[in-house]
């Protein structure tokens, strides 16, 4: 009983004070908070990089987010404000690097090493095949099955 | 034996791969600044905010940028050697303090010392975002033209500063 009081009094101290933890309301503008998300999605945080600038609670996120929402605010398009952030972080920031000859090995890697793989399948298995020899049976061994089949039908 | 030395070799192949990849620091990112012009800025002095310093002002002069903050751990590691480093009179040494209090900024420098020539305020941390700083503390060789020429992610060791940026500077000061 002691023990739950306990707990409860946890609870209440922490509902006090979690909600000054909690994210703050955006913004004013829910549209363009949708808008800024989905384009932070797109993108590194360079600080901790597994994670994207949407998810991210480093400062240098929040500085980018707030970057990104002043450039929203200002009319710039996504594209636009995609290329101010790879003229100074570099093309590392995008989840989704472009095609261009620099990542060429990152985008068709994949489908070499898979072209590779059934390639040696494909030989492995002509190989077997060529392993296992299709022989037929000798005369005598033919005689022999002959006999045992017209033994086994003679009537007991 | 032949067998064996498919599997071995690609074995060997993917060693060398995994190998290389330890090697190399996933924090340091290309900087796409280099051989670009500094990005303009003009900021208030830390220790007199009543003036401001901007790049412009560093046209036709090879200098340092550091970018450094009171909460940054490997800023405290590298404080010492700037002090060294600014001895040499190689290139001057500018401060960027980025993303930082102003009293607590100057206490840091009361504290350690202030091996720079001047600091400017980044408070919000606009400048560093332009020159895309992610983690201090970062340095730009910035040429006559007030172009980068070098950058350097963390820490200047005294290896970087003799191997790379004293010769960088003697250069770009010919």
């Amino acid at each position: 009983m002691k023990y739950v009081l306990v707990q409860l009094l946890l609870v209440f101290a922490f509902a006090v004070t979690v909600p000054a933890q909690q994210a703050k309301p955006l913004s004013d503008d829910p549209e363009l908070d949708k808008r800024l998300m989905n384009l932070a999605k797109e993108l590194r945080c360079l600080v901790c990089q597994n994670e994207t600038l949407a998810d991210s609670q480093a400062d240098l996120a929040q500085d980018l987010r707030a970057q990104i929402r002043e450039q929203m605010k200002a009319g710039k398009t996504d594209k636009e404000i995609i290329t101010y952030l790879t003229d100074r972080y570099g093309q590392f920031v995008l989840y989704r690097p472009p095609v261009e000859p620099s990542t060429y090995l990152l985008w068709f890697g994949p489908f070499i090493f898979l072209l590779a793989g059934l390639f040696v399948l494909f030989r492995y298995v002509k190989q077997r095949r060529q392993l296992i020899p299709e022989s037929s049976l000798t005369v005598e061994q033919r005689r022999r099955v002959d006999e045992i089949l017209k033994e086994r039908e003679k009537p007991a | 034996m032949t067998r064996f030395i498919i599997p071995l070799g690609i074995f060997l192949v993917l060693i060398a791969f995994l190998a290389i990849g330890l090697n190399r620091d996933p924090r340091e990112v290309p900087s796409p600044l280099i051989n670009k012009p500094a990005p303009a800025f003009s900021l208030p002095q830390l220790k007199d905010p009543s003036k401001t310093f901007s790049a412009e002002d560093m046209r036709g002069k090879v200098w340092l940028l550091n970018v450094w903050a009171s909460w940054c751990i490997s800023c405290r590691d590298e404080h010492p050697f700037l002090f060294e480093y600014a001895k040499t009179g190689a290139v001057p040494i500018y401060g960027l303090n980025y993303r930082d209090k102003r009293d607590d900024a100057l206490a840091w420098l009361s504290e350690l010392g202030d091996p720079y020539v001047l600091s400017v305020s980044d408070t919000d941390a606009r400048v560093g975002i332009n020159y895309g700083v992610y983690g201090a503390p970062e340095s730009y060789l910035i040429d006559r033209n007030g172009v980068i020429r070098f950058k350097q992610i963390g820490p200047i060791t005294p290896d970087v500063w003799e191997k790379t940026i004293v010769p960088l500077a003697k250069e770009l000061n010919k």
